[in-house]
């Protein structure tokens, strides 16, 4: 039997200090403790869509499915819809989850598909060195917008909230421990979950000092308060300096996408007569 | 007389397709084999909407420029298909809403509101005047009724009965001993195919000509065993169906020319990571939005070459529903042995007709899945998703398996689908991925790739893929020339289009289209053509409107 450890040989090629380590350790670790509880490695499937984020899918030696920018949602919706008993941790970057993939994103809100999306939300294009995102600050001075941008960036938290998502939470690569129980929550919540991760792009948008003065955790937050998670995640829009929450805002359980699919596994020679019976329906 | 044709107008709303379809079966039911062709405009309510049924004692599959009856449910229907009919036309027509007209005049409002019926109910009226004047038992009506019209049946039988006695036997037809024979849509046999191949899901955004595979299925689902999805656009479409193939599900999507356009990115990503997939795309008039409801073969070259990169791919253009069914469930079994993409490119003429479907063209020999190479499965006890083989097929595991890691990727990947942009690994890769197109050639040509017929003997051969398999077999038959019509276009089976071209001097091809595709492809394969017989105006070729094209170039 192959020694099962949870990283592979693959070389690690992010910038040193890049927020992605600490994504990647925070899911190793979870992945540890799923298999505490039962659910083993192979259960667990990865999708990732292309970008700096996207090479974690090389780095955790679980299952993968390394697909194409934006559409790691869909990708991940087709594998729990296959196969509902699959843990599948869907790991997109800002750029694929809030502006090529956008729309999967809110349709998967919408209808609920178990899977967890993590948003390494860097607020910057890394791997094309350098232009804005749609959760950029206005004014954001990329290779693309030399003079800074003109539009003012997504609030990620409100569009799932107003989609219908069940989980949304905010996480924070400088905070890993509760990165992992944000992780471990969403992975644990029978829904759509979605966590965007504020995270350092060490080389293009390095925020460690923004983030360091205006991150702090939630506390006495009700977070099964649909009213109450909207009016917290208002509090900072993600370009006005204002306090920025981190933990779970909303969390509200309801019927999945794939548990109201039938399921029943027809036999070669039933599903011939079926066949046959619909024929026979057409004379 | 063994052979009629039939075509009943109407507005958009009135039913036209299904009364067609209930002629059909009713044809169907004293023995003749039947084609419908169902012209619309992309409209819900209003328009002018149009069915043609002809019935023939042999299988047909195109339409003819004449109609013995003409039903008109609508003044349209009598005033834009004069050049259809004649003085030997029996024309019924419902009087409180045609209101110039010769023939037989059913006065449908009056009926309906004597038996208290709904308006839509009005083509039932019609149908029975078009029994009776075509002499058919009223037993014969009555059953098709029973088992096609279970709604309303009772009301429904009363109208059509009112109808049935004012019509008189203008035009005997002749009932025929031969079985009855299911009638199927393209799209129906397609759909049946696909499940009859192994399909468990099916993914699709409707779109015109392929909606009916998505809401036969959906409405079958149950009852066929097959999950059923309807997501937010194509591009979700293709990646959801890679994301359920990856997992262990044999997946099918369908669409037409602009929702593959959307599906290119994914469709590449099959060829790639080497998920395979079932695409059914259905061609429409293009470029563009085009004429949505109307037909064209002008999507060869686009499915030929779509996708960035190189990879192989399987494409197969069934001509009826007999090809469809069979070429579907093939579809499903070569893409999953072969771990490629396969096409099943069809057009809307094929999609939405509707043809007796012949059970003796279901059968293919058997795909039989592939047993991998023994060697290099794994390497120091892991699993090798790509492992490299002497055919290119790796073997194939779903998630979970235990103590395998299964990673697919669309980025260049080593054997065990990890990133890489190694120039030797690159290199090695891209030749397996390259072999398989070999392993995929070995696996269709054993398969009948080209369809061939009319006169084997003759030195003059109509060409044709796809829907014109139809109206060029009735052609070349009439004209006693041969015909040849290559069912698989990729891999190209040049081998069998030769052998089937084998003393053929001149070589016709026939296509809807105004540039000539399959043309290009026969000329990439060396294969000469001396003429080439277009159409472009959305409509397929009439059975005198092509012969007639054929001796202008003969």
């Amino acid at each position: 039997m192959p020694d099962r450890t949870l990283i592979t040989d693959a070389q690690n090629t992010w910038c040193p200090g890049c927020g992605n380590f600490s994504i990647q350790f925070s899911l190793k670790k979870v992945l540890e403790s799923l298999a505490e509880d039962g659910v083993p490695p192979e259960h667990v499937v990865l999708v990732s869509g292309i970008g700096c984020h996207a090479k974690i899918a090389d780095y955790l030696s679980v299952n993968s499915f390394y697909a194409i920018h934006g559409r790691a949602i869909p990708v991940a919706t087709g594998i729990k819809l296959a196969n509902p008993d699959l843990t599948v941790i869907c790991c997109s970057g800002d750029g694929d989850a809030y502006a090529e993939g956008l729309s999967h994103l809110l349709f998967a809100a919408k209808r609920n598909v178990d899977i967890t999306v993590i948003v390494h939300n860097n607020r910057v294009y890394g791997l094309t060195t350098g232009q804005y995102t749609p959760t950029s600050p206005m004014g954001f001075r990329g290779r693309s917008t030399p003079a800074g941008t003109v539009e003012e960036p997504f609030n990620p938290l409100e569009l799932l909230l107003a989609s219908g998502a069940g989980f949304v939470a905010r996480g924070y690569t400088r905070k890993m421990e509760m990165l992992q129980g944000l992780i471990r929550e969403g992975i644990g919540h029978h829904g759509f979950a979605c966590i965007d991760v504020l995270q350092i792009c060490a080389s293009y948008c390095n925020l460690t000092g923004y983030y360091d003065r205006y991150v702090y955790e939630l506390s006495g937050h009700n977070p099964s308060v649909f009213e109450e998670a909207c009016t917290k995640a208002r509090e900072w829009d993600y370009n006005r300096n204002a306090p920025i929450g981190t933990g779970i805002f909303y969390r509200n359980e309801k019927k999945t996408f794939e548990d109201q699919f039938k399921r029943d596994i027809q036999r070669p020679e039933e599903r011939k007569a079926a066949i046959r019976r619909v024929l026979e329906s057409k004379i | 007389m063994s052979e009629f044709s039939i075509l009943i107008g109407g507005k958009a709303g009135d039913g036209i397709n299904s009364a067609g379809l209930t002629i059909a079966q009713v044809l169907n039911r004293i023995g003749y084999r039947v084609y419908m062709y169902f012209d619309y405009p992309s409209l819900i309510k209003g328009g002018h909407n149009f069915c043609i049924i002809r019935a023939s004692e042999e299988k047909i599959g195109a339409y003819r420029d004449r109609c013995d009856f003409l039903l008109a449910l609508n003044q349209d229907t009598i005033d834009l298909h004069r050049d259809l009919t004649g003085p030997e036309t029996v024309i019924i027509f419902d009087s409180s809403r045609v209101v110039k007209a010769d023939g037989t005049a059913i006065p449908v409002s009056d009926i309906l509101s004597a038996e208290n019926a709904p308006a839509i109910m009005g083509n039932s009226c019609i149908i029975g005047a078009f029994a009776s004047a075509a002499g058919i038992g009223w037993d014969a009506l009555e059953t098709v009724f029973k088992r096609h019209i279970p709604k309303g049946l009772s009301e429904n039988l009363k109208v059509a009965e009112r109808g049935y006695r004012i019509a008189t036997g203008k035009k005997k037809i002749k009932q025929l001993n031969t079985d009855e024979q299911p009638v199927l849509s393209g799209n129906e046999a397609i759909a049946l195919g696909l499940c009859d191949g192994g399909l468990d899901t099916y993914i699709a955004y409707p779109m015109t000509p392929t909606s009916n595979v998505l809401h036969v299925l959906a409405g079958l689902a149950d009852e066929l065993g097959v999950t059923v999805v309807h997501p937010e656009n194509e591009i979700a479409v293709m990646l959801m169906a890679l994301g359920s193939a990856y997992a262990g599900k044999k997946t099918a999507v369908g669409t037409s020319g602009g929702g593959f356009c959307l599906m290119t990115e994914g469709f590449s990503l099959s060829g790639m990571s080497e998920v395979p997939v079932v695409v059914v795309m259905g061609q429409r008039t293009g470029p563009s939005t085009g004429v949505p409801t109307y037909t064209a073969q002008t999507d060869l070259n686009f499915m030929m070459y779509a996708g960035q990169g190189e990879f192989p791919r399987f494409i197969v253009a069934p001509g009826d529903t007999g090809e469809a069914f069979a070429w579907s469930s093939a579809a499903v079994k070569i893409a999953w042995k072969c771990q490629v993409p396969a096409v099943i490119l069809v057009d809307k003429t094929l999609c939405e007709g509707t043809y007796s479907f012949s059970r003796e063209m279901q059968e293919l020999p058997e795909i039989t899945p592939v047993q991998p190479d023994e060697t290099r499965l794994t390497e120091n006890g892991h699993y090798l998703r790509y492992a490299y083989t002497d055919s290119g097929i790796s073997p194939m595991k779903f998630p979970p398996v235990k103590d395998a890691v299964i990673k697919v990727n669309g980025y260049a990947h080593d054997e065990a689908g990890i990133t890489t942009e190694n120039a030797e690994v690159i290199a090695l890769m891209t030749e397996k991925r390259i072999k398989k197109q070999k392993f995929l050639e070995k696996e269709v040509f054993s398969l009948p790739c080209v369809y061939t017929g009319g006169n084997a003997g003759s030195r003059d051969a109509l060409v044709c893929w796809g829907s014109n398999k139809g109206v060029c077999l009735e052609v070349a038959g009439k004209m006693g020339i041969r015909m040849v019509q290559p069912v698989v276009l990729s891999p190209f089976p040049k081998d069998s289009v030769n052998d089937a071209l084998s003393g053929v001097d001149r070589c016709i091809v026939v296509e809807d289209s105004s540039t000539g595709q399959l043309p290009g492809l026969l000329a990439c394969h060396g294969i000469p053509v001396h003429h080439t017989i277009l159409k472009y105006d959305g409509r397929p070729f009439s059975v005198e409107g092509l012969e007639q094209k054929v001796r202008e170039v003969l």
